[in-house]
């Protein structure tokens, strides 16, 4: 057996207007200098501002959060004592407000101690809210918050809780229509790549397999569009709505070894984290196919290549990921993305160490072992085909 | 525990380990009697096995339990171990967020359970 969570998601244009409609008198803001600077956060005000409230911001949330960011957050939860906390921004914004949450109703619990069995008890002082405005991690639909663990310089992928879901996410493409080319092609790829991995990974389902292959057609759609004409607001609300499917897939079963990767990466070289898994998923598809040739050839068929063989159809499909990503300007290999190779070479154990712990790792079709790893960041450097 | 102690990729996986484990199998309507296995698991290695008599008591950091029904499931990979927690089929009591650091291990232990020749009852 296996539970499907969702949000409730308000989505389409003027969504946003249900902000005002929901309960709460003491409302925590939690969103980034970023944000504030854009607009987004005076009309996210003015919604909540047509009811009585009381509002406090917090605007410096960090990319990728660190244990002592999410801290912060929770200083500020438990002084002001919110009924409803609203996570206005990308996913280090939306993942910031629910550690956070969990900190301020459970101040016993330590975060690194927090795991999908522990009962946390939440909304007994308040909700969430998620406003995404990058499309993107899917996280206002997910139960896990990646933190970053500086200590040990490493992302926490664990911190989840079915119980993290937040209660609404409200999808308005006004939010994304700001986000720059880098940031669409990135966290647009990010979804993506969550999408794919929620179809092929160990832990997938009827569920989760509808979401994931519609955001994944969503993306090949309109993530070029998007891109190319920023303006586009029926492009910008479907790659907004993809990433909330892409949330919605992986959330209700998993990724996979491209997200173990990237992870890596990202807490090695500080790589964005869309980058790193759009990276990783090439080299990470033809390196599963082996044993899940017959998923990846059913998602090579919704995205319409026409090819029988489930082998031949996951390397056109793989053909169609690079193609998109070049449309997108974004790099191919380690090496295209600015790694340096003494840099790859002096924390390849580092990099293999933090790839063989991730939870995400080991419901990939095809598990790794340490040595494959290695070589799986040696190809991935080099842009060469996996052939192992 | 010759075949776990000479898998070079648990041993890897589990060098920093540190925490016995009763593997407690419950009775269903396959299984009339319970079953405890205790293993006493440390640094890649396995120190000593012991299958318990009925009564026995023993302590240990870790207790992985759950019906005989899923255990079959469990040795024959038609789930994994950590998906077996979340579903409940399985319990853990212990140090979960410890046990989610580990999971290449868990996977090894289970893989090496697996090419043990086993007869179910």
């Amino acid at each position: 057996m296996w539970w499907f969570t969702s949000p409730k998601i308000a989505f389409g244009e003027d969504s946003i207007e249900q902000l005002g409609a929901i309960e709460g008198k003491r409302v925590l803001v939690v969103t980034d200098s970023g944000i504030s600077r854009l607009g987004m956060l005076e009309l996210v005000i003015s919604e909540l501002k047509k009811e009585p409230r009381d509002i406090e911001v917090f605007d410096q949330v960090e990319v990728e959060p660190s244990f002592e960011n999410v801290e912060k957050v929770a200083a500020v939860a438990r002084g002001f004592q919110p009924d409803l906390i609203v996570a206005l921004g990308g996913g280090s914004c939306i993942d910031a407000a629910k550690a956070a949450w969990v900190l301020y109703e459970r101040p016993d619990l330590a975060l690194d101690a927090v795991s999908p069995l522990t009962k946390l008890d939440l909304r007994k002082r308040a909700r969430l809210v998620a406003i995404p405005t990058t499309a993107g991690t899917g996280s206002d639909a997910t139960w896990v918050a990646v933190l970053t663990d500086k200590a040990h310089n490493m992302k926490l992928d664990y911190f989840a809780s079915r119980e993290l879901v937040p209660d609404y996410s409200i999808l308005d493409p006004r939010f994304v229509l700001k986000l720059p080319k880098e940031a669409t092609a990135y966290t647009g790829l990010d979804s993506l790549t969550q999408g794919i991995e929620a179809y092929v990974n160990h832990w997938r389902n009827d569920f989760s397999d509808a979401v994931a292959l519609r955001s994944i057609q969503m993306v090949f759609e309109y993530l070029p569009k998007a891109f190319d004409n920023p303006d586009d607001l029926l492009a910008r609300q479907k790659t907004q709505n993809a990433a909330t499917m892409s949330g919605l897939a992986f959330g209700n079963s998993q990724v996979g070894l491209a997200h173990g990767l990237g992870h890596a990466l990202g807490a090695v070289f500080h790589m964005q984290h869309g980058l790193s898994v759009a990276i990783s998923n090439i080299y990470v598809i033809q390196f599963s196919s082996r044993d899940a040739a017959e998923r990846y050839a059913d998602i090579a068929h919704a995205i319409g290549i026409r090819e029988e063989s489930a082998e031949k159809a996951t390397s056109l499909l793989v053909e169609s990921i690079k193609k998109l990503m070049l449309h997108l300007k974004t790099p191919l290999s380690l090496q295209e993305a600015g790694i340096p190779q003494r840099g790859l070479e002096q924390n390849m154990e580092d990099l293999v160490e933090k790839t063989n712990r991730a939870t995400v790792t080991f419901v990939n079709p095809r598990v790794p072992n340490a040595e494959e790893i290695r070589k799986l960041f040696v190809y991935m450097y080099e842009g060469k085909p996996v052939n192992f | 525990m010759e075949q776990l102690n000479a898998n070079k990729n648990y041993e890897e996986a589990a060098k920093t380990w540190e925490g016995d484990f009763l593997f407690v199998i419950q009775a269903d309507t396959e299984l009339k009697e319970p079953a405890t296995i205790y293993m006493d698991l440390w640094h890649g290695k396995c120190r000593g096995v012991a299958l318990m008599k009925p009564g026995e008591d023993k302590k240990a950091a870790y207790v992985y339990s759950g019906p005989y029904g899923n255990w079959k499931k469990l040795i024959n990979k038609q789930i994994d171990p950590i998906q077996g927690l979340l579903t409940g089929k399985f319990k853990l009591q212990g140090d979960m967020a410890k046990v989610l650091r580990a999971v290449r291990a868990a996977k090894e232990l289970v893989e090496t359970a697996g090419k043990v020749p086993t007869e179910f009852a």
